[in-house]
């Protein structure tokens, strides 16, 4: 038996037929081929396929596809806009929030939503806010440093901080 | 000097793009047309018989290729998983290992089936509905139990549990050093069993063309040439008929080095089946398959005089080698070799003891030995301090191979080309506030507060090679690396290495290298790596350490070639003697007269050109392998403050400074990175992670994320990095290693600063990792 999906990925949208066992991760792995979105566990531990639905951040290993149904989906695809990144790859970029980049697109949209329900997050909630998600390589120093400078910016230009809150629309 | 000065400057990666947009290659994210898809049934037990495998009713169900047991393989796959001599050199019992069990199985996870089908939920599916009848065997855990005559067999048909037994220097080398001791430290030190856990799981896919005789294997692998080596001996191909390329990886620290049942299967179901194949490993399979670090104890004596002056060190070193051995499983002994730190001794005697367990097979992680020899030396010269009521920097400061003494050749005959200790420690100190530390920590304890403060004044050996101490360590072949450079006609010069980046860096770091050596903009420098089919005939990978120490070296020596070629053209087309021509700024020009110059573009354009001296071929590009003299010996001091909360006995980490050194730096922001991971790895170790099994049936209790505590950003502490520079005599670029520092350093100082902590209560020792509940036990005891 398979279910009809239709949700909006990055702004685009899509309709196809999946098994209702179907994870939200493989469909937009395996379905669409947005392979950003990665899988490091089996138990929802590691945060590395976190995406934003509907503005919020989920482990979308957490969600069966046919649950997104009607929902606007964000991927770490959609996050650089007209070939210009994001504040937060940016911050990751400059601040060498990264190593083997494994956990990284999912850090990126955990920081997003993080920082859209506080945009002067201290180090200490940066920390708190960031426990959902795993990283082996940095040990968290500069993924804290990157969501800090990233804050920086997006409240110096306030432009920038829209594109996350418009959750892929 | 190049006027560039890349060599030294936080250039930002250029990986980076990639990765943060979403765009990186990782092996999951490839899938070939017509691809199957395998996944294979595992032994449920840590020890049992395999009597049969049904799989009527799987080869029925929906989707499925084919359903494979040991039999459809043994035409196919030959010979045993390699086991690399290492630092052992007597062996004494070496399971054979096919990759998937026939007969018995040793431990929980070992393949007893495979399942291809059309998609991963069917091959699930599939895999799910063999039945497999076993009959459970006694499960062997307890290394000394092992050990004992009578003791089950972790293989039945094995003459008992020795994997190995070497004594590099027996007890006798230390008599002299007990004789003369005031006082003598006994300790067992345990290395909790570690599952390295990268981001990214491991996957295979593989494509053998028939027609062609040609295998292609795209995988996440720290190594692809030695893979390429190892699959093709086992599928009776030739080298030259087999690609491995080995993508953008998503971690290794050690699990990605050696070959895998998988890496032999996969290619072999592709060959059976004429399909592209493609299996990705789960994150249980992954902790429960994957090779794991440490897993070790010691049995340790120290003798020391008085006024602290170290003498002697007796060690004897137990290894849980797991149900096979690992591939280079035996380099964890390095820990004896190490065991003497950065202190000098009148002499150390080491026994190594390879158990073989019903566990999965040990091999190198982060570090691999000399974390173990750090977080040894260190907690034993604390005991000692503790024992004489020593300051610890005091008796460390006492006690420390001095600058003078480089190169120093240690009780083992190992050179430390150099070193200078004390100014590390110094800087640490400063760094840390020792001073103002001391004073809180008397006023807290009047308080009745637990605070401690803990010492690693690590070294390190890494950079992997030298040929004659590594050839006979692999089994032949000798750990240099090779590099080639090539020019094009417009002057774009593409680097190969034989190393492999997986975090590290090196598209990054190695150009920088190159364009300040050839004075050319570092965006004309590209690094291609980790492809087989690309650069040179051999590559030996990354880990321990040596990517820049070796590789990078001959990086540097494979362009200083391609100069060389270009003087003599320069030379030629300047009409001046080669020996009058200087190369400066990217610029060949005649001595004396800056204006008579050829630029470094215009002298590739003329290689390919006619208009070449006599006897020169076409083209600019060169080859070179470096075998490096010794090893390069990193070194530094962490210092790690806690607070352990009386009531629960958890212990907060409430600062943590670093100084290392790791000699001339080629990109500070990504040393700093590379110092920041293995501190926390080691953190981790002392004071979240452990694979547990079942000390009885062998069952794995940590077998997610759920139970092995990997720990996030809310557990770890900001940490302070400073450095010194003592460049490396060793090579000509003065650099030592920093990937595995942080890990090789940190765990010594956490533990010894919880030691600190609870001494008030008289408890001496703590073993990793140290847990609230295990600190507030203790607590509770030495209350009494």
């Amino acid at each position: 038996m398979k279910l009809k999906v239709a949700t909006t990925v990055n702004g685009r949208r899509h309709e196809h037929e999946v098994e209702p066992r179907l994870l939200l991760v493989h469909y937009l792995r395996d379905n669409l081929g947005l392979t950003g979105t990665h899988i490091g566990c089996d138990t929802s531990q590691c945060g590395a396929c976190t995406i934003l639905v509907d503005g919020k951040a989920v482990k979308s290993c957490t969600m069966f596809a046919v649950q997104a149904e009607g929902r606007s989906l964000q991927t770490i695809e959609g996050m650089a806009k007209d070939g210009e990144l994001h504040p937060i790859q940016q911050a990751f970029w400059d601040e060498h929030g990264l190593q083997c980049g494994y956990c990284t697109p999912g850090f990126i949209m955990a920081a997003a939503y993080l920082l859209e329900q506080n945009a002067n997050p201290t180090e200490d909630e940066i920390r708190k806010g960031l426990e959902g998600n795993l990283c082996r390589c940095t040990g968290y120093v500069n993924i804290v440093k990157a969501v800090q400078t990233a804050a920086k910016t997006m409240s110096a230009t306030p432009a920038k901080k829209a594109t996350v809150t418009a959750g892929g629309n | 000097m190049a006027v560039t000065q890349l060599v030294g400057s936080k250039i930002h990666r250029r990986e980076d793009p990639r990765l943060i947009t979403g765009h990186g290659h990782y092996v999951d994210d490839f899938t070939r047309q017509g691809t199957a898809f395998a996944a294979f049934v595992r032994s449920p037990y840590a020890h049992a018989r395999v009597k049969s495998i049904d799989i009527t009713d799987a080869s029925k169900a929906p989707g499925v290729v084919g359903v494979y047991t040991a039999r459809d393989f043994k035409g196919l796959l030959a010979g045993t998983h390699p086991a690399a001599p290492a630092f052992v050199a007597e062996k004494k019992y070496v399971p054979e290992r096919f990759p998937i069990a026939e007969k018995e199985v040793t431990y929980q996870g070992e393949i007893v089936a495979a399942v291809l089908a059309e998609n991963k939920s069917q091959a699930a599916d599939a895999a799910n509905m063999i039945q497999v009848d076993y009959e459970d065997l006694p499960a062997v855990m307890d290394l000394e139990k092992a050990l004992e005559k009578g003791s089950p067999k972790a293989h039945l048909d094995g003459p008992d549990n020795v994997c190995w037994d070497f004594t590099y220097t027996g007890p006798e080398i230390t008599e002299a050093a007990f004789k003369e001791a005031d006082v003598v430290v006994t300790q067992r030190v345990l290395q909790n069993r570690l599952a390295p856990v990268p981001m990214e799981p491991r996957g295979v896919i593989a494509d053998y063309e028939g027609f062609d005789q040609k295998l292609t294997i795209w995988m996440s692998s720290q190594n692809p040439h030695f893979i390429r080596l190892f699959v093709s001996g086992a599928l009776g191909l030739k080298e030259s008929q087999v690609r491995v390329i080995s993508p953008d990886v998503g971690g290794g620290f050690g699990s990605k080095i050696s070959p895998y049942p998988e890496d032999y299967l996969v290619p072999a179901l592709s060959k059976i089946s004429e399909r592209p194949v493609k299996w990705t490993e789960t994150r249980s399979e992954s902790i429960q398959n994957a090779t794991h670090g440490r897993g070790q104890f010691y049995d340790c004596e120290v003798a020391a005089k008085k006024d602290g002056t170290l003498l002697g060190m007796r060690v004897v070193q137990y290894v849980d080698v797991g149900a096979y051995h690992g591939t280079f499983g035996a380099f964890q002994p390095v820990a004896c070799l190490m065991a003497g730190g950065a202190y000098k001794w009148k002499g150390i005697s080491a026994r190594t003891i390879g158990v073989l367990t019903n566990r999965v097979p040990t091999d190198p992680y982060r570090g691999a030995g000399r974390p173990e020899a750090t977080h040894l030396v260190e907690r034993m010269v604390d005991l000692v301090a503790l024992e004489l009521k020593m300051d610890p920097v005091e008796i460390r400061r006492k006690n420390f191979i001095q600058p003078k003494d480089f190169p120093f050749t240690q009780n083992f005959g190992l050179v430390v080309d150099s070193g200078d200790y004390e100014k590390a420690l110094d800087k640490a100190l400063d760094l840390v506030g020792y001073k103002d530390l001391v004073k809180k920590q008397a006023e807290l304890r009047k308080q009745g507060r637990y605070m401690g403060i803990g010492f690693s004044t690590w070294i390190e050996l890494c950079g992997f090679g030298p040929s004659a101490a590594t050839a006979p360590a692999t089994g032949g072949i000798a750990l240099v690396e090779s590099a080639q450079v090539r020019v094009t006609p417009t002057g774009s010069v593409i680097v190969y290495t034989g190393t492999h980046s997986h975090g590290q860096g090196h598209e990054t770091t190695f150009p920088q290298i190159v364009a300040d050596q050839l004075g050319v903009p570092y965006e004309s420098v590209e690094l291609r790596h980790g492809d087989t089919a690309e650069g040179t005939a051999f590559g030996y990978g990354t880990y321990g350490s040596r990517s820049l120490a070796v590789g990078g070296v001959a990086i540097s020596r494979a362009t200083g070639k391609v100069i060389d070629k270009g003087k003599k053209l320069a030379a030629h087309m300047l009409e001046a003697a080669e020996e009058d021509v200087v190369f400066e700024h990217g610029s060949f020009h005649v001595k004396g007269s800056p204006d008579k110059a050829k630029a470094f573009g215009e002298v590739a354009f003329a290689s390919y050109g006619m208009n070449l001296p006599e006897g020169m071929e076409q083209g600019l590009e060169a080859v070179a392998y470096f075998d490096p003299p010794n090893l390069v010996w990193p070194f530094g001091t962490h210092i790690a403050v806690v607070e352990i909360d009386a009531e629960t006995g958890s212990p907060l980490l409430t600062k943590y400074v670093a100084v290392d050194d790791c000699g001339n730096i080629i990109n500070p922001m990504i040393v700093d990175g590379q110092i920041h991971g293995g501190i926390v790895q080691a953190i981790a170790q002392a004071l979240y992670e452990e694979v547990v099994y079942d000390d009885e049936t062998g069952q794995l209790r940590t077998g997610t994320m759920i139970d092995y505590m990997l720990p996030s950003a809310n557990e770890i502490p900001p940490i302070l990095l400073d450095k010194t520079i003592t460049p490396s005599p060793t090579n000509e670029l003065g650099v030592k290693g920093i990937g595995e520092a942080g890990t090789i350093a940190a765990s010594a100082a956490v533990i010894n600063a919880i030691c600190d902590a609870l001494s008030p209560l008289g408890i001496k020792h703590v073993d990793m990792p140290a847990t609230p509940d295990k600190l507030w036990k203790m607590m509770k005891e030495a209350g009494k």
